[in-house]
């Protein structure tokens, strides 16, 4: 995906292959997995001449922004379906509670 | 209306009120795991009674219990239609209650659960993509991105994700209590606790009482975590993580998506914070004993009616 992501062009499976030099993938691993990617969404395919051009469906950063904004959104079922560390606290009250919280430990050591 | 149609009727009734007290009682934080027992005995107890009850008043007057009694209703119903002038249409109209709020409780249950793991496959095949380990935070993957969250998808193959925005705010204790509290999650199947009562708050979202619920039980699991936490790790540490987190949670987020959960979430960071440095006693073992009795009572008793003939 990250080679789809790099490149300017719709590539074909032999073209992410040679771009792939340092892991020694073959042929039909390579497509299969294209296949897959395409199939799920992330890719898109358009044929050109006899083979199969790829290109990813979005950018990269489009698909962190899904992640993290779903990662992030409060509500409802997302916020089921990820247990979330914590949910956001208001700046000034998180301030607050920190100053309180570094005077406990000067407390403590004095 | 027989005597166990009555107290059927009560229990529903008089669920949504105790409901609403123990939202607003203070000790469910001395004993979170406590008062979890006692938030899905009540609900249990709700969906038990008031299907109970609407189908009992239809069926009990025949001295049978409300379960066996159904059937052979139903089953004279359907053998014979003129049945249904006897039934009377009150009757009638409150036996497809019964029926129908069975199916809906049954329902969404079984929609919440496909739209949750829905979610968490999706978020599976991006983090397949897009996320890497990083040394800092051995068994979590990371992402990318300047804001901070931190969160866990429970399932057969549990993962924790930190961005990288949470790599760089907090120090490697931090980061260890944050990876302890997450694992919690995942060990103990929270997710599951709460899928309930977000079926609820789903079906049921007009009804205040039902947000009531799923923000309690939330925040208690939360505070279950915390305790975990505590066992292997210093409060101070999962204190100020929490509040770094939690400050800087709303980095990148259009406005609109933290406005639906504005001022209440903010008091239950500050709540678990403050609860993490000065801890609360735990409920002592009578006042333990008698939250378990009501559960147990809350469950049994409803159950019993529908089971148990009574005249």
């Amino acid at each position: 995906m990250d080679v789809l992501w790099e490149a300017p062009d719709p590539l074909s499976v032999r073209e992410v292959s040679s771009q792939l030099t340092d892991r020694d993938l073959a042929h039909t691993t390579v497509m299969t997995v294209l296949d897959r990617l395409a199939k799920k969404g992330f890719a898109r395919r358009e044929r050109n001449g006899r083979a199969w051009h790829y290109r990813a469906a979005e950018s990269r950063e489009a698909y962190v922004t899904e992640l993290m904004l779903s990662a992030l959104d409060q509500t409802g079922d997302r916020q089921a379906a990820l247990a979330k560390f914590a949910r956001s606290v208001s700046g000034t009250e998180a301030q607050a509670l920190l100053r309180a919280l570094g005077t406990l430990g000067e407390a403590h050591r004095g | 209306m027989s005597a166990a149609d009555f107290i059927l009727a009560a229990v529903a009734i008089g669920c949504i009120p105790a409901a609403s007290a123990l939202a607003a009682a203070s000790w469910p934080r001395r004993s979170p795991v406590a008062a979890i027992l006692l938030w899905q005995a009540l609900g249990l107890s709700w969906g038990l009674a008031a299907v109970g009850a609407l189908i009992g008043f239809a069926v009990t007057s025949n001295g049978a219990a409300v379960g066996t009694g159904t059937l052979e209703r139903l089953t004279s119903l359907v053998t014979a239609n003129h049945q249904v002038a006897a039934i009377g249409l009150t009757r009638l109209v409150c036996l497809a209650a019964g029926i129908l709020l069975l199916a809906v409780l049954c329902w969404i249950l079984v929609a919440a659960t496909a739209s949750v793991l829905r979610a968490r496959q999706r978020q599976r095949e991006l983090l397949s993509l897009l996320a890497h380990d990083d040394p800092k935070v051995p068994g979590a993957l990371v992402v990318d991105h300047p804001a901070a969250a931190a969160y866990c998808l429970p399932g057969l193959r549990p993962e924790i994700v930190i961005s990288a925005g949470v790599l760089d705010l907090l120090d490697a204790d931090e980061l260890a209590a944050v990876l302890a509290h997450e694992r919690a999650h995942l060990r103990e199947r929270h997710d599951l606790v709460l899928l309930p009562f977000l079926a609820l708050l789903r079906a049921f979202s007009w009804a205040a009482i039902t947000t009531q619920a799923y923000r309690a039980v939330g925040l208690l699991l939360e505070m279950h975590a915390d305790d975990r936490v505590l066992r292997q790790l210093p409060a101070r540490e999962l204190a100020t993580a929490l509040l770094r987190v939690g400050a800087a949670g709303g980095g990148g987020v259009p406005a609109g998506a933290l406005a639906v959960a504005g001022a209440p979430t903010e008091c239950e960071v500050a709540a678990r914070v403050i609860r993490l440095l000065r801890p609360p006693p735990g409920l002592n073992g009578v006042a333990t004993i008698l939250v378990l009795a009501v559960s147990a009572t809350l469950v049994v008793l409803p159950a019993a009616l529908l089971v148990l003939p009574l005249h």
